[in-house]
């Protein structure tokens, strides 16, 4: 479980969280919604820790981040995976060696035993086994995100973040790849935390929801309770597109 | 106030990159990739403008002291020395600075702007050490071959003028580069070109972990790196040779 306990984060006198509480819960796929410029992927990177909070507190299963030494850091962030908006593969290897990276770097494993496990997580979101040895421009962006997925749970992580998994993809590719974080969550038991602003997303995989507004947690409950909230930044953000009016329309 | 804030961040950065790797393995890994991207590749833009430099060099020395009062021997002492002091180690490092410091500012500013630094960062890896150690270290121990290299490129280059031209004779320009021939310039110009080598790696690979935005950052990331990375050299080059020299 992470804790978000009254966090505060300005860049140069503009203040983008204000007093922020959440708790990201374990086994669960825990998003952050809110209009761009609401300051999630702010909330997002100050979690993870690339930016140093003002105040407050970011406990990971008790362990307060900003209390940390650089080194402490380094040691928690290989409990940590994350899938990157775009992808961040790095492109001089090919998709076997990107997988095959943290492992190299974190585990005592054999070689043999290296190659064993990235096939397995390759395999496990279902990426066809003769683009293993491509390079991450030769394949297309969905199949990107797989191996960054791949990436992401080589090493069996505890905490799971993913930074708008579904952007620049088709909307078939962005169920897959939603189901297929959903699945992972469950399976390995990971507190997953998703930055995203895609409704389809949440209604497919959110199952506690953290709304942004202006630097504010405004809300926080799950799909079910998301469409009978009174809460008018909540329901302009829910309601913007047309196919979610004319959803509303029908439950009415 | 850029000048000291940049200097504090490029102290900070350095302070991450010169430590033991986290995994030897990796560095290893790496290292043998940079000594052939950043030595050998540039192996051949060295042998043309060393060939070419010796040449005209030993053209406009010949050319411009035609007093009879010099000793036949004056072109290729000059040559020589000029090659061995100034061009095959400053010189070269300031095209170097163009070739190198803009490929290293360019890779890791890509890296940087592509998020495949932070995703470095998320996995918790020392990244400004993973990326820019075996850079710097490559570079700086294949700049040595590459200044020998250029040396004997150069002289040779100046050989030619003698068989190409009828301005001189080869034989005149042979007893000019054994002439009075100090050893103490090639240890000088290695240990030169080898801080040389530091600079230019360092800094360029500065700009490029700070690089942000996107291509046309990157792009100014890389600019930076090559002018900022020249200016040094020519300022440590003053420093060095008033320490070594003087």
């Amino acid at each position: 479980m992470i804790e978000v306990k009254n966090v505060d984060k300005s860049f140069d006198g503009n203040h983008v969280l204000k007093n922020v509480s959440a708790i990201f819960e374990t086994g669960k796929t825990n998003m952050i919604i809110g209009q761009s410029g609401s300051g999630k992927t702010v909330l997002m990177k100050s979690i993870i820790g690339l930016h140093r909070i003002d105040k407050g507190r970011i406990e990971y299963d008790g362990r307060n981040l900003p209390d940390m030494q650089m080194k402490d850091i380094r040691i928690l962030r290989r409990e940590v995976g994350m899938l990157f908006q775009g992808s961040a593969l790095f492109d001089s290897s090919t998709v076997l060696e990107n997988v095959m990276y943290p492992l190299e770097m974190f585990s005592d494993s054999s070689k043999e035993e290296m190659v064993e496990r990235a096939r397995f997580c390759l395999k496990h979101v279902s990426l066809a086994e003769k683009s293993f040895n491509l390079a991450p421009s030769e394949i297309s962006g969905g199949m990107q995100k797989r191996v960054a997925i791949a990436r992401a749970i080589a090493l069996q992580p505890k905490y799971l973040f993913c930074d708008e998994p579904n952007s620049g993809l088709d909307p078939k590719t962005s169920l897959i790849i939603d189901q297929l974080i959903h699945e992972i969550t469950h399976e390995f038991d990971i507190t997953t935390i998703i930055n995203s602003h895609d409704m389809n997303s949440v209604m497919e995989i959110g199952e506690n929801i953290i709304f942004i507004d202006k630097g504010k947690m405004a809300w926080q409950g799950n799909k079910g309770d998301i469409f009978h909230v009174d809460n008018e930044a909540l329901n302009g953000f829910v309601f913007a597109s047309e196919l979610f009016k004319q959803v509303k329309k029908a439950n009415q | 106030m850029s000048l000291l804030s940049d200097t504090g961040k490029y102290v900070l950065l350095m302070k991450r990159v010169l430590v033991a790797p986290d995994r030897w393995k990796m560095f290893f890994r790496q290292f043998p990739k940079e000594l052939e991207k950043l030595g050998l590749q540039s192996l051949p833009i060295v042998a043309i403008i060393s060939v070419f430099i010796g040449f005209i060099m030993t053209m406009q020395t010949k050319l411009n002291t035609s007093n009879p009062l010099l000793p036949v021997y004056t072109t290729g002492l000059v040559t020589r020395d000029t090659l061995l002091l100034e061009f095959s180690s400053t010189i070269l490092c300031l095209i170097l600075a163009g070739k190198v410091g803009s490929n290293i500012a360019s890779e890791i500013g890509t890296m940087r702007i592509t998020e495949q630094i932070d995703a470095l960062e998320i996995m918790g890896v020392n990244s400004a050490n993973y990326l820019i150690l075996p850079k710097i270290i490559a570079f700086v121990l294949m700049m040595p071959f590459l200044v020998v290299f250029s040396m004997a490129l150069g002289v040779g280059g100046g050989y030619f003028v003698g068989i190409l031209t009828n301005i001189m004779t080869t034989g005149d320009y042979l007893i000019g580069i054994q002439y009075a021939f100090i050893p103490y310039y090639v240890f000088y110009s290695l240990i030169k070109s080898m801080l040389f080598a530091f600079i230019i790696s360092s800094v360029a690979a500065y700009y490029g972990y700070y690089s942000y935005g996107g291509a046309l950052d990157v792009g100014k990331s890389s600019t930076n790196a090559v002018v900022n990375g020249s200016i040094l050299i020519l300022f440590f080059n003053i420093l060095i040779t008033k320490l070594m020299l003087n």
